[in-house]
């Protein structure tokens, strides 16, 4: 099914690369800094294999590192949407936990947790928290008072209006919080793996940078960027089973 | 389908004839603001109904018609006065013994018409399955049946108060408190679903409070009207409506008696 949308997007992408080629081989323009289009396809083919098994690393990174933000966010946003001292207590502190320099702290990261996938997992849950926990506490705020009142004269425990009323009104919220955590989640990993990996997407683009290796690195970051993408459509496709009627209400 | 829900019957308290009883009652909301007054919503406002009996309560918008609707369901509790519902004085009680509609039907999006009806079974402790399995003959009963799986969004405006009411009606509390049930609706639906509501009480009678702004719909449903005065709203007249119910509005609008009712309370409203 060709959406017009999905037509234009190619439009779009197909101009960009061909100014991207145009630019790469006016003379002057040194290759050791922009690949072309054609060699950094070019890359793509020849290295694919290389390529692909460390991007394999890198994609289980962001997952997992995903899930425990959204298990963590999840705790975090019930327990201050229930008590209300807590949420006082701790807004501000994730605020703040949004500002940590990640550049900085990744390699105190690898200095404790080791050269392994822990680093690389709190670094990504590190970045995505915030825009869970926030999305997810707003969307628990948004059920409106008149529905509160109604569960009350219905005689609706505490627990029962958060399980049938309010955790499902979040549930569109989650997916906003998701799809903007679905695109730093690859940064976060790729920072993850400058600070000190043996494997991986960004550990190869920084050995592809150190090596002089340029259209590897451009070949690199085009995976990157379908990472993400394709993270954000699997986001957007979990929204369409599992609250499809937040999506209904979008189009009306 | 003689499937009858089950709590008006068995009554502890089915001795008491005043199933409500307001005395008194005061209800003043805080100034929103440093400059601004306080609101006296309810001031010395009495009323009583009967079991089984349907009180309609027309006033002026702002005369607090919700206020006092959610004084008896328990939802708030008056600065000075009292509130009965089944003869029980504590909130805790008075929501027990009664079963609040709101303005709007506010279906959940995500349940279909059949779990948005059992929602008030469920909040009782009643198993999923179950209340889907309870509320199924009142989908029947109700003029709703094949609607059971339908999204609210798929549902009309009358639809939806319909399962809202249902909702309502399954709590399974012997007086129920409507507000403005209809206020939504356009013209027409609106006098479908009087007439769908008279003949739903005939079926299933309890002790009913109605609010609404409108005359002719609070002479269709009561069997008393209760007119309020402009804010502090207290009553100023009360009319017996001796017609039987249920009624249909084409039979009426052209009594006289019903037209000298109907003219009498718009006196009382000063319109």
């Amino acid at each position: 099914m060709l959406k017009r949308r999905h037509i234009l997007s190619a439009v779009l992408v197909a101009a960009i690369v061909g100014v991207w080629q145009v630019v790469a081989s006016l003379p002057g323009v040194d290759h050791l800094t922009l690949a072309s289009p054609a060699e950094t396809w070019r890359a793509l083919t020849n290295d694919a294999g290389l390529l692909f098994s460390n991007a394999g690393t890198t994609l289980v990174e962001v997952a997992l590192g995903l899930a425990i933000a959204v298990a963590l966010g999840a705790a975090a946003a019930v327990g201050m949407h229930l008590f209300r001292p807590l949420r006082d207590a701790a807004y501000p502190l994730l605020i703040g936990s949004q500002a940590i320099p990640v550049v900085v702290v990744a390699p105190l990261f690898v200095l404790a947790f080791d050269y392994g996938i822990g680093p690389k997992l709190a670094i990504v849950a590190l970045i995505c928290f915030f825009p869970v926990t926030v999305n997810l506490i707003d969307g628990l705020r948004s059920v409106e008072p008149e529905l509160l009142k109604l569960m009350r004269s219905l005689g609706a425990s505490r627990v029962a209006t958060l399980w049938k009323v309010e955790l499902p009104a979040a549930l569109p919220y989650l997916f906003s919080g998701l799809r903007i955590a679905s695109t730093v989640s690859v940064i976060g990993a790729v920072f993850g793996e400058w600070a000190g990996a043996d494997r991986g997407l960004g550990r190869l683009v920084l050995l592809g940078i150190n090596q002089l290796q340029t259209p590897r690195v451009y070949a690199g970051v085009v995976i990157l960027m379908g990472m993400a993408l394709l993270l954000f459509i699997a986001v957007s496709l979990a929204q369409r089973l599992a609250a499809p009627w937040s999506l209904e209400e979008a189009q009306a | 389908m003689a499937t009858r829900l089950e709590a008006p019957a068995e009554e502890p308290l089915s001795s008491i004839r005043e199933k409500i009883a307001v005395r008194g009652v005061v209800r003043r909301y805080p100034a929103r603001s440093r400059r601004a007054e306080p609101v006296t919503a309810l001031d010395a406002l009495d009323l009583a109904l009967a079991e089984r009996e349907v009180l309609a309560v027309v006033g002026p918008s702002g005369c607090g018609k919700s206020t006092l609707l959610e004084l008896i369901a328990g939802l708030q509790d008056p600065d000075a006065g009292s509130v009965a519902a089944g003869g029980q004085t504590a909130a805790r009680e008075r929501r027990r013994a009664c079963a609040y509609m709101p303005q709007r039907d506010l279906l959940l999006p995500w349940r279909d018409a059949l779990a948005n009806a059992a929602l008030a079974l469920e909040c009782e402790g009643v198993p999923r399955a179950e209340a889907r399995r309870r509320a199924v003959p009142l989908f029947e009963r109700f003029g709703l049946a094949r609607f059971e799986r339908a999204r609210p969004s798929e549902l009309s405006g009358g639809m939806r108060q319909r399962v809202a009411f249902l909702r309502t009606l399954l709590a399974g509390r012997p007086v129920l408190l409507l507000d403005e049930p209809f206020g939504a609706l356009d013209a027409i639906t609106r006098t479908q679903m009087q007439e769908w509501l008279g003949s739903a009480l005939a079926d299933e009678p309890r002790t009913v409070v109605v609010v609404t702004h409108d005359v002719q719909e609070a002479l269709l449903l009561g069997d008393r009207v209760a007119v309020l005065s402009p804010r502090p709203g207290r009553v100023v007249m009360e009319l017996e409506v001796g017609f039987p119910r249920p009624r249909h509005r084409r039979e009426l609008v052209g009594d006289p008696a019903f037209a000298a009712l109907e003219a009498r309370a718009l006196e009382a409203l000063g319109c």
